[in-house]
């Protein structure tokens, strides 16, 4: 019997690492979730799926399917179910579903009919970042999707990607909201177990204070309900470089460890360069657990540099306009008391401006229309491309940069080394 | 050229219908008007007839396709056949950049994607000063007496 993703996370005596991995061959798959499941970690599987059948364009992935065109994903929706029912059964261990999609009927249907109840997303973060889908659509569409997970099974787990919307260059601040506001939206809607999102930025002080500020505002916000934090290493710009991308996803486990998350996505050494192949996934998710292994929790909270009160001001502001969180997201985001930088999305103020510190903090420069103390706002000069291309590439000249022949793990040999599982 | 006399060129920006992202759409509008361009941006995830139908109401200067999830190849091929096929976007200048396929650049996607229509194609391994010098050059007047 295979446990829930939930209960597996709970249960679990070390960090959970999980890889990204989607392909479009059923045999690829089983062999990417039989490696991610024998890998030398604790570790739960993913399905990533396409990007066409994320859009809803379930006759692309099909022709893709017919015509043998290569895909990023796998085409949950469109592939022979008894094909995926025999994957997953191979795999038996628990699987997350992860996809992006701002109106997700046909992922959670196909899920449904696979007896899978573990997925990600939210109806804003897969909507504002990702689609044109109106807020107004995506919101009810979620609230459908959510509700039927939630009275299919008792293992529903849903995971919020609001800790990460365009992944780059948005203060935690509001990130942590997101993923707060995600997750009281997903209880709302009938679901008990949940996973809350947070990712990885350019300073590891900023991040510990808020993974501190996600889990004090979910204790308030979700006392009946059972959660976990999950950390994505970062989702921006990776290191080109095989000994940049080890060390940055080593600070990301460290990160998660430190900051009580109990959940790790890692990202592989081919990051800057292409989807990666099942050995870099899985040389990602052993590394990571190494480290783990040699990383304690912070035993008292970060430093307060108020980032706990900008994320609470935003999740009260938001629910104080109305009783029903998807109703109150939607009228946050039309009033700018929501508003994500550099967010294209025509339902986002698009107001609201930040910029890297000189210290690696991501700090406002505008707030729009949020409820943030503009006090400490630093309006920075007008970003030109040149700008945004420096702050973008800041993580990975950072650890591209650093000696090559810097050891991660000191002096024990990569994971890689040690042979065959 | 387009069929509206401007002083500032009009670009209109945009990725396919199956990608999401958009920071490459962020740099690039930031790059297309620092070079002196109106850019109108439609952002992630455009469906062809929107593009097409945003083509024949603005009469823009150039069009630009940026897409970085690795379908560019097959979506932008269709894109771009079906907008050749308006009569007001036979000549307009219509490029594509950004991460045409899932493993690399290739030669052959290059060649696939100009035979379909585009008017020049930038892989993940082109300079954006090649973008914007490829512009300059589409958007020159022609000179005295050619054509």
């Amino acid at each position: 019997m295979i446990p829930g993703f939930g209960a597996a996370v709970r249960a679990a005596g070390s960090l959970v690492v999980q890889p990204r991995m989607g392909f479009a061959d059923p045999a690829a798959m089983r062999a990417g979730l039989l490696a991610t499941r024998d890998a030398r970690a604790t570790t739960v599987g993913t399905i990533t799926v396409d990007s066409y059948t994320r859009v809803g364009d379930l006759a692309a992935a099909r022709r893709a399917g017919a015509s043998g065109t290569p895909l990023n994903g796998y085409p949950i929706a469109t592939a022979d179910p008894r094909a995926t029912a025999d994957v997953l059964a191979a795999a038996a261990f628990p699987v997350q579903v992860r996809h992006g999609s701002a109106l997700p009927e046909p992922v959670f249907a196909a899920m449904a009919g696979l007896g899978l109840a573990a997925t990600e997303g939210g109806p804003v973060s897969y909507c504002l970042p990702y689609s044109r889908v109106p807020l107004s659509r995506s919101v009810p569409s979620w609230a459908a999707c959510v509700r039927a997970l939630s009275e299919a099974g008792t293992d529903a787990h849903l995971e919020t990607f609001g800790g990460c919307m365009l992944g780059q260059l948005c203060p935690p601040g509001l990130l942590v909201a997101l993923s707060v506001l995600e997750a009281v939206f997903f209880r709302a809607h009938g679901v008990r177990d949940v996973s809350l999102s947070l990712t990885q930025q350019t300073s590891p002080d900023q991040d510990l204070e808020a993974l501190h500020a996600l889990r004090a505002l979910a204790a308030r916000f979700l006392p009946d309900v059972t959660w976990h934090v999950v950390l994505y290493a970062y989702m921006g710009v990776y290191p080109r470089t095989g000994h940049g991308a080890r060390a940055l996803m080593a600070d990301a486990a460290v990160l998660a460890v430190r900051g009580g998350a109990s959940r790790l996505i890692v990202k592989t050494e081919a990051e800057a360069h292409r989807i990666p192949t099942i050995a870099e996934n899985v040389a990602a998710l052993e590394l990571a657990a190494a480290v783990a292994a040699t990383t304690t929790p912070d035993p008292g909270p970060p430093a307060d540099t108020g980032l706990l009160a900008e994320a609470t001001a935003l999740v009260e502001a938001v629910l104080d306009l109305d009783d029903d969180v998807g109703h109150a997201l939607v009228r946050a985001f039309a009033a700018g008391v929501l508003d994500v930088p550099f967010c294209l999305h025509a339902d986002n103020a698009g107001r609201a401006r930040s910029h890297l510190d000189t210290d690696g903090r991501l700090r406002w420069s505008s707030v729009g229309g949020m409820p943030i103390d503009r006090a400490g706002v630093a309006r920075a000069p007008r970003l030109s491309s040149t700008g945004l291309l420096e702050a973008l590439g800041r993580v990975q000249r950072h650890y591209d940069s650093m000696e090559e022949d810097r050891r991660v793990l000191g002096d024990r040999p990569r994971a890689a080394a040690l042979g065959p599982a | 050229m387009g069929g509206v006399a401007r002083r500032v060129p009009l670009v209109l920006l945009s990725s396919v219908s199956s990608d999401s992202h958009t920071w490459n759409l962020v740099f690039l509008q930031l790059l297309l008007e620092e070079a002196g361009h109106q850019v109108v941006n439609l952002g992630a995830c455009v469906p062809d007839g929107l593009l097409i139908a945003e083509v024949g109401q603005r009469r823009p200067d150039a069009v630009v396709i940026s897409t970085v999830n690795g379908h560019g190849r097959v979506d932008g091929a269709r894109l771009v056949t079906a907008l050749r096929s308006h009569p007001f976007a036979a000549d307009l200048p219509v490029v594509i950049g950004g991460k045409l396929g899932v493993s690399g650049p290739d030669p052959a996607t290059a060649e696939h994607l100009l035979r379909a229509g585009f008017t020049a194609v930038f892989q993940d391994d082109a300079g954006p000063e090649h973008l914007i010098g490829t512009l300059r050059a589409a958007l020159e007047p022609a000179p005295v007496g050619a054509r």
